[in-house]
């Protein structure tokens, strides 16, 4: 119940496909997802396993809830070490592809090896198999699934896939499903396109059913009214999405701009969730089309947007004046504020391309933003840009890059290494706005403390979605505190990445915790699956996964000193806004942090704790 | 009074919470490929549009049926398939317009809307009021509604005298 109890393994060297009982006990100490397929990665793989290496594992991967009506509950992940960091990297994704491969009867399934020659998986329930990908190497994401839908006269097959971008080794390449829903970061679809896996393609139509119906019903029925009685959940998110919080984030004085050297971008409205609203000169409409959910999700904060016809990235390419997904906040902030572009049009455009090659808009748009520092340094020149004058602000160097990098080509290839092997390259390390090799994403940890020992701390790198304490230090949830203190944030951080991995392992959206505590989930899972699971074991739960992945990096080769953020972060203070003449406190905050966590002043887990926590 | 699924696309976010209560309420588990109500994604036009049987007068599936599986129930409104009387012989698939009968393979039967006896489990589930059950005769006065109040008729009228 729940679970499925199976696992497809597939082995890409041998081109063959097994099915194999799910690990129960371990099912009971790690849940799901996230969780358990850390759990059979770490005990499968060596950490010191080069990512790209045939001897990496790809591990895609349903939660308890997936596929059940519990809101939000179509979520699935991709867990491998990642091609951009080295470090355990887990992407989750929604739209519906996970809620197809729970109903094709599998709670995970585990890609190892190397294809000789490029495949893709085709599920259709019980029946797996390796076929000939040929016709689909080279293309695009949108291309690719749209090609298996005809070839298998299916429309309703559901596809998660690599662009060309992922072929091509980029650093952070996206596993892409639905057509614009991603397993956004850390390269994971780098990994799945050093195996020669281009797609899988999956059919279910079994169910899934739950342990104690009447009392799920019920209770995710209670969980649903939550979420449609909160400001953020009920109307924020579905009608602006999540760049409602552009201009909050702007004033609150946090917006990374032109790689971090600013913390407030002057044009942070013209991209905003208020801009997108607004009719535009050439035909009245505005870039929002509507907004869209993912499977089961009651909150539907999905962008769907268009390209203004008349703009120079699509008016001769009506392939790109169709509707499709469209700039949620870390991506307009990415695209926009972290390269001082302003043109929304230009960034729509930039997010669309993501979209069809599958690349990570928050990695690259990073990665741009500091090539155009050194570029206005003096650092590159056209030699190396092949011409491209990358100045902060030009759209137009921004949407040439973005096709590049999608493709894998010309500078766009150098774009590709991600920013730290890229300002390594160049001799300026320093510009790397990253952490374990990971770009970090909306938020500057000048401006909101807590968020800078999120990303020092965070097991995939740079991350707002292992601890969104923004939650707490701008909206005030679950309690308001200041963002530009640094006291009380260890324990903060802490508490959030224990509960944001019991949710990526149960099959549901972070998003629904603006509104649901522990409290709203617990009962869900709770019925839904065999076992106890009160708040406070999954909490401990939440407590093993994140030891379990940190056990993993140190196992890699990390070590404390990787606890860590760029030195502007450190050194350099906020020129502007609230937290003017800030740095990051963020050796205040790590030894309270590590004390918290039962981990030694050189942030390992202690004896004690591994014992306690049954690892 | 009948009682109609009335269905406003404009409302609906593709959720396919509809498509998962009409699975558990028929099924007992979630499957959303055997849901009486199905919602298509028109993704380059940023639309989405649930779908089901309207339980039209004419009930070609009612006509074609060779052993009358078929009936309409009385209360509702809604054309019902007997399960032991159905041999799954598919004929009814074929006369309805709109294809909203369709057959399962794992019972043998065919499977349409039969509104839930009258509770129907997708408009209760509908989050956004894209799927309600209201009065069969008033499923258009919500449009209605729409357009007069954008109708300036009044107004004019007003001006004239002023």
């Amino acid at each position: 119940m729940a679970w499925t109890r199976k696992i497809l393994r597939v082995n890409l060297s041998k081109g063959t496909c097994a099915s194999e009982p799910l690990n129960n006990d371990w099912a009971a100490k790690y849940l799901g997802q996230r969780g358990l397929a850390t759990k059979y990665f770490v005990e499968e793989v060596d950490p010191k396993v080069e990512a790209l290496s045939p001897d990496n594992k790809l591990i895609m991967a349903t939660g308890p809830l997936t596929g059940t009506t519990a809101s939000t509950a179509g979520r699935y992940s991709v867990i491998t070490k990642g091609a951009l960091t080295g470090a355990i990297a887990c992407s989750n994704s929604g739209g519906f592809f996970g809620n197809e491969m729970k109903n094709a009867g599998w709670d995970m399934i585990i890609f190892e090896g190397k294809a000789a020659t490029p495949v893709y998986l085709l599920v259709q329930n019980d029946d797996a198999q390796l076929v000939d990908a040929a016709e689909y190497w080279g293309t695009s994401v949108w291309d690719t699934e749209e090609g298996l839908k005809a070839k298998h006269q299916d429309p309703m097959l559901r596809v998660a896939s690599i662009g060309v971008s992922g072929e091509k080794g980029v650093k952070f390449a996206c596993v892409i499903n639905d057509m614009d829903r991603a397993a956004g970061r850390s390269g994971v679809g780098t990994v799945m396109g050093s195996k020669n896996l281009k797609a899988v393609a999956i059919r279910g139509t079994l169910g899934v059913s739950v342990e104690d119906p009447a009392a799920f019903m019920d209770a995710a029925a209670a969980g649903k009214q939550v979420l449609a009685d909160n400001p953020v959940t009920g109307q924020g998110l579905p009608a602006m999405g999540t760049q409602v919080l552009m201009n909050v984030i702007n004033e609150t004085g946090a917006l990374p701009t032109r790689n971090s050297r600013d913390i407030q971008f002057e044009s942070a409205g013209k991209i905003s969730a208020e801009a997108m609203a607004e009719p535009r000169a050439s035909d009245s409409k505005a870039n929002l089309v509507t907004n869209a959910a993912c499977f089961a999700c009651t909150i539907a904060c999905g962008r769907i947007s268009t390209v203004d016809r008349t703009h120079y990235t699509v008016k001769d390419r009506p392939e790109y004046q169709k509707a499709s997904g469209g700039l949620e906040y870390e991506a307009a902030w990415a695209l926009g504020a972290a390269t001082g572009v302003e043109d929304l049009d230009a960034l729509t455009f930039a997010n669309f391309i993501c979209n069809e090659q599958g690349i990570d808009p928050i990695s690259f748009g990073t990665t741009v933003g500091a090539a155009m520092e050194m570029f206005e340094d003096g650092v590159i020149t056209t030699k190396e840009t092949d011409g491209l004058e990358l100045k902060f602000g030009s759209a137009q160097a921004l949407t040439d890059l973005v096709e590049l990098t999608g493709k894998g080509e010309g500078f766009g290839a150098e774009i590709g290494l991600g920013s730290k092997l890229f300002c390594e390259k160049y001799g300026k390390p320093e510009l790397s706005m990253s952490v374990k090799g990971q770009e970090f994403p909306a938020y500057d940890a000048r401006g909101i403390q807590g968020m800078g020992l999120t990303y020092a701390t965070s097991n995939r790198g740079g991350c707002h979605l292992r601890s969104y304490t923004v939650a707490s230090e701008v909206l005030g949830i679950p309690e308001k505190t200041d963002p530009l203190v640094t006291e009380g944030k260890a324990g903060l951080v802490k508490a959030f990445q224990d509960a944001t991995a019991v949710v990526d392992s149960a099959g549901l959206c972070i998003f629904t915790t603006f509104a649901w505590s522990m409290d709203d989930i617990a009962p869900q899972i709770d019925a839904a699956c065999e076992g106890d699971w009160s708040v406070e074991n999954l909490m401990e739960v939440g407590e093993r996964i994140w030891n379990l992945e940190r056990q993993f990096n140190l196992a890699a080769g990390f070590t404390g000193k990787d606890d860590t953020l760029p030195k502007r972060l450190l050194k350099d203070a906020a020129k502007t806004g609230p937290a003017k003449g800030l740095t990051s406190g963020l050796d205040k905050m790590l030894p309270e942090y590590y004390e918290l966590r039962g981990w030694t002043a050189d942030g390992v887990p202690s004896n004690e704790t591994i014992s306690r926590l049954g690892l | 009074m009948l009682k109609s699924l009335h269905i406003d696309p404009d409302k609906c976010t593709g959720c396919v919470q509809c498509e998962l209560a009409c699975s558990y309420e028929n099924e007992g588990v979630f499957n959303v490929a055997k849901s009486r109500i199905r919602v298509f994604r028109f993704h380059d036009e940023g639309r989405v549009v649930p779908y089901t049987c309207t339980q039209c007068a004419e009930a070609w599936c009612m006509q074609a049926c060779p052993v009358a599986a078929i009936s309409k129930n009385p209360d509702t409104g809604a054309m019902e398939v007997s399960d032991p009387v159905c041999v799954g012989c598919k004929v009814c698939t074929i006369a309805c317009p709109f294809g909203t009968i369709n057959y399962n393979q794992s019972t043998g039967k065919v499977i349409k809307c039969d509104l839930c006896g009258g509770d129907p489990a997708c408009a209760k589930a509908c989050p956004t009021q894209a799927i309600t059950f209201i009065n069969a005769d008033e499923t258009g006065m919500g449009r209605m509604r729409q357009w007069a109040s954008k109708t300036d008729a009044g107004q004019s009228a007003s001006a004239a005298q002023a």
